[in-house]
């Protein structure tokens, strides 16, 4: 396989769910390709079927139509090949309750493969790795949830895939653990040069830590490019305050002239939103003092990426998550009849 | 000789680049997975011996307080309570675990097997037949207490007997994680039907009290039952006889759950 070749490809892939005569389509012909070693985070609110995309890539499900590969191999047709090339850390705990999770890394290992010597070797590295040195030989359950998420981390990572997928590796996890797990994704990336696919619906997380983000919603992709990007065409909001009304006149004017710029004057203040508004904004308060109207206070707020879901979909991301009630809608709950054998 | 040295050196860089072990195909693939799981699967065992004592805690109660109650407590009761007893516990041990595959399949550690290169019908395999190193542990606990009081121990028929009873715990094992999968996260249901089966496979298999005496419909119930066979196999090899018919139903008993157990088990592991 060549470089260039991309690693995932979707075609037209669909996933409809039934219960109780009731039809949820929960991925909608899904067209998407992910390069070799991007990373790339699924972003909706719950439901919007991120992990259900992510459970068909990874063969936990079957498509209803359209087809996918991962790392060139058919996830129906060579679900065992496409198992051989992933990592996978799902919502759960991928070790055992009951287990240690020494144990649990050599298991790991052993499955996939590996030699008892190699796989033990294996899990020292990834033990040492992922700091997980104090808490490798005690029972799982015993673990805090960042240890354990870091435990879930190595064993997705034991035979080295080509490809990691995580799905919603942050939930649940306080503000320090969540920190802490984005260095230990980013770190992971630089390292391996991987392939990683992450779902979320944090915003700061895909923003953080993707370069691509696949914003998600209703089973669509409704945006699909670098969160930088997403946000900079939607423009940044400055917000400009004068001594009098007329430096606020003026100042509007002088902003209505930017291509794409949305002005709004109240009083003695101007707010425009405007493509790439962190460097406009230099030259326009430079013209203003010139114009012997140079304002009293600048502030430019960029864009998140809840501004572009927000635009995208005319609610907030936050809301969304809040309201995403429609029945059998929920990612983490399937309730219908076939999964992938 | 320096050429020798170097095929070997080149030999082993590319093994260590390609990294990735040979993958085996049909009957030795499954059997070095079922390994695997089996080997995963006894780890907490190993860990703590003692976690198999939970399944003998009702045995054991009846053992102490239900066996000084039959006629003939002094004589040939213990001798026929006995095999009855290592049978039950079995059934307990052997029953409760699909529980520990729903926990699994709560918390999440099944859906990342299902994700491994791991065969469907090696996850239950291995999970079935890892269930007879507990067995073997109950029963040999269950000998040790019983042997000093008035329990002839007759030790080619217990290995026997205990061979038996092995083939009747990976079939039981495998119905108990076919309920798991089917509970789908749900424990009631899980315990609900558990505990619900049980206690009439048990009274129907003549582990507590003797059949002979019972209305010609419970005897006829008995008689489709295979645990009945199998407790009257055990009660003959652990008494130190030989029939071979009494023996030979013994094991048709086992092999009828075996095969059923394993049969609908790897059925319910390949849909999840």
């Amino acid at each position: 396989m060549s470089e260039n070749t991309p690693v995932i490809v979707t075609e037209a892939l669909t996933r409809t769910f039934t219960s109780r005569k009731h039809t949820v389509e929960a991925v909608r012909g899904l067209d998407l390709e992910i390069g070799r070693g991007e990373l790339v985070a699924f972003l909706g609110p719950n439901g919007a079927g991120k992990s259900t995309t992510l459970r068909m890539l990874t063969t936990l499900l079957a498509p209803t139509s359209g087809r996918a590969t991962v790392a060139g191999h058919d996830v129906v047709a060579e679900q065992d090949a496409v198992r051989r090339s992933i990592g996978y850390v799902g919502q759960g705990n991928g070790a055992g309750h009951q287990q240690r999770g020494r144990d649990e890394l050599v298991s790991q290992g052993r499955a996939h493969g590996l030699t008892r010597a190699g796989a033990r070797a294996r899990a020292d590295e990834l033990i040492a790795d992922l700091d997980l040195g104090a808490v490798a030989d005690r029972k799982v359950s015993t673990l805090s949830g960042g240890q354990r998420r870091r435990l879930d981390i190595a064993m997705g990572l034991v035979h080295r895939p080509e490809v990691l997928f995580l799905d919603e590796p942050s939930t649940g996890l306080d503000p320090q653990n969540r920190a802490n797990l984005q260095v230990q994704v980013e770190r992971l990336h630089a390292e391996t040069g991987n392939t990683i696919v992450l779902t979320t619906h944090y915003l700061e997380e895909a923003d953080a830590l993707a370069e691509r983000v696949v914003v998600i919603d209703h089973g669509q992709i409704i945006a699909d490019d670098s969160a930088y990007r997403l946000k900079s065409g939607l423009g940044d909001r400055i917000t400009l305050g004068f001594a009098d009304e007329a430096g606020a006149e003026l100042a509007a004017g002088r902003a209505a002239r930017v291509p794409g710029a949305q002005v709004t004057r109240t009083g003695r203040q101007v707010v425009a939103r405007i493509a790439h508004g962190n460097e406009v904004v230099a030259g326009l308060v430079h013209d203003l003092h010139l114009a012997d109207h140079g304002p009293a206070s600048v502030e430019v707020v960029r864009p998140t990426l809840d501004d572009v879901f927000l635009e995208l979909t005319g609610r907030s991301l936050r809301e969304a998550n809040e309201s995403a009630t429609t029945p059998a809608g929920n990612d983490n709950d399937e309730t219908d009849e076939g999964a992938a054998a | 000789m320096s050429t020798t040295t170097q095929e070997t050196r080149v030999t082993g860089a590319a093994a260590v680049v390609r990294a990735r072990p040979a993958v085996r195909r049909g009957a030795a693939r499954l059997v070095a997975d079922t390994l695997n799981v089996m080997n995963r699967e006894l780890k907490p065992v190993w860990r703590e011996p003692a976690s198999v004592l939970f399944a003998m805690v009702q045995p054991l109660v009846f053992l102490g307080l239900f066996a000084p109650l039959l006629p003939d407590a002094d004589g040939g009761a213990l001798q026929w309570f006995v095999p009855g007893i290592i049978a039950m516990t079995c059934l307990m041990g052997a029953s409760f675990t699909g529980a520990g595959l729903m926990d699994e399949m709560l918390t999440g550690s099944h859906e990342r097997m299902l994700v491994s290169p791991l065969s469907r019908a090696s996850l239950l395999l291995g999970r079935a037949f890892k269930e007879i190193v507990p067995m073997l542990m109950q029963a040999a606990i269950i000998l040790v207490v019983v042997t000093p009081f008035s329990f002839d121990l007759h030790p080619l028929g217990v290995l026997v007997g205990v061979a038996m009873l092995a083939l009747f715990s990976v079939g039981v094992a495998s119905m108990s994680y076919t309920l798991g999968l089917a509970s789908d996260g749900q424990p009631w249901l899980f315990w609900t039907v558990q505990q619900t089966a049980i206690f009439p496979v048990l009274l129907l298999a003549g582990v507590l009290l003797p059949l002979d005496g019972g209305p010609g419909w419970l005897r006829t119930l008995a008689d489709l039952n295979p645990l009945k066979y199998v407790v009257q196999a055990e009660r003959e090899l652990f008494g130190g006889t030989w029939h071979a018919d009494v023996i030979a139903q013994g094991f048709a008993g086992g092999l009828v759950i075996a095969a059923l157990g394993l049969w609908i088990g790897i059925r319910g592991m390949q849909r999840s």
